[in-house]
């Protein structure tokens, strides 16, 4: 079970794509990743989870982390295609009014 | 209702084996014939309990285990989810627990401490025992006895 991270650069976005298992095994090495695109100044940073199958608090404590450094560097931080089981977790959690969320229906790149 | 299997595992209290956790558990769930949503439920729940193990229990050069107990019954699967190391300040843990609380910064964030919130709200019966150890207790029922999850997460 792993977690694989591709990441993509774009004119004036950069796009994460995230797909396997983000757990206490996976989340380090995906913290360290996201919090490095984050951390430049203005950044505009999409994390695509339609691929991810597997979350817990480890993976919504990451995005936390991810979200404080988004907002030192005046960065956004924008999660998408969330399936129904991670929104839940974010809902449950009360993250959803703080992190942008959306799940796999409402999260088009060109809408 | 005397028919009980009873199965134990104990594995490195390291992250790399939290999945294991997690696909044993989903094995047994499945067999059980839990729902989809259910096993889904139970696979978070094991694993924040095996994760908390990894967290808490052992300090960074000690190798300790964690030890899992599927007890299934016909009508519900209880897990145990226990350390041998130290306990930890249950009343800190708990006081930490619960969805945040609308805050307005996000520098008053945690990023911890979603875990037991998690089990709670996932599972159907919880206890935390922390003599000697962490111990903790978890039941969920196959035939939905209980309120559903998101009724009980807003009722919290």
């Amino acid at each position: 079970m792993n977690l694989t991270i591709d990441i993509e650069e774009k004119v004036s976005q950069v796009i994460m794509t995230l797909a396997g298992e983000i757990d206490i095994y996976t989340a380090p090495k995906l913290k360290d990743k996201l919090n490095e695109l984050v951390s430049s100044k203005n950044a505009d940073v999409i994390v695509d989870l339609q691929g991810v199958s597997y979350m817990d608090s480890t993976g919504l404590g990451t995005f936390v982390s991810g979200l404080k450094h988004a907002e030192d560097s005046e960065s956004k931080l924008k999660l998408i295609g969330a399936n129904e089981r991670l929104l839940r977790l974010f809902q449950v959690t009360g993250l959803d009014d703080v992190i942008d969320v959306s799940s796999a229906e409402e999260g088009d790149l060109n809408g | 209702m005397a028919n009980v299997d009873y199965i134990e595992m104990k594995l490195p209290a390291k992250s790399d084996y939290v999945s294991v956790a997690r696909l044993t558990t989903s094995g047994i769930a499945n067999r059980m014939g839990f729902d989809y949503e259910a096993i889904e439920d139970l696979k978070v729940a094991i694993s924040e309990a095996s994760t908390n193990v990894v967290n808490h229990a052992y300090d960074e050069n000690e190798k300790g285990e964690i030890i899992l107990g599927f007890s299934i019954y016909d009508d519900r699967l209880e897990v145990m989810v226990s350390d041998r190391g130290e306990s930890f300040d249950l009343n800190e843990v708990k006081n930490n627990l619960g969805p945040i609380d609308h805050v307005k910064k996000t520098d008053d964030l945690r990023e911890g401490g979603f875990g037991l919130f998690l089990i709670n709200a996932l599972m159907d019966k919880v206890e935390v025992n922390n003599n000697y150890g962490v111990i903790v207790h978890m039941i969920k029922y196959l035939n939905g006895v209980e309120v559903t999850n998101s009724d009980k997460a807003k009722t919290k």
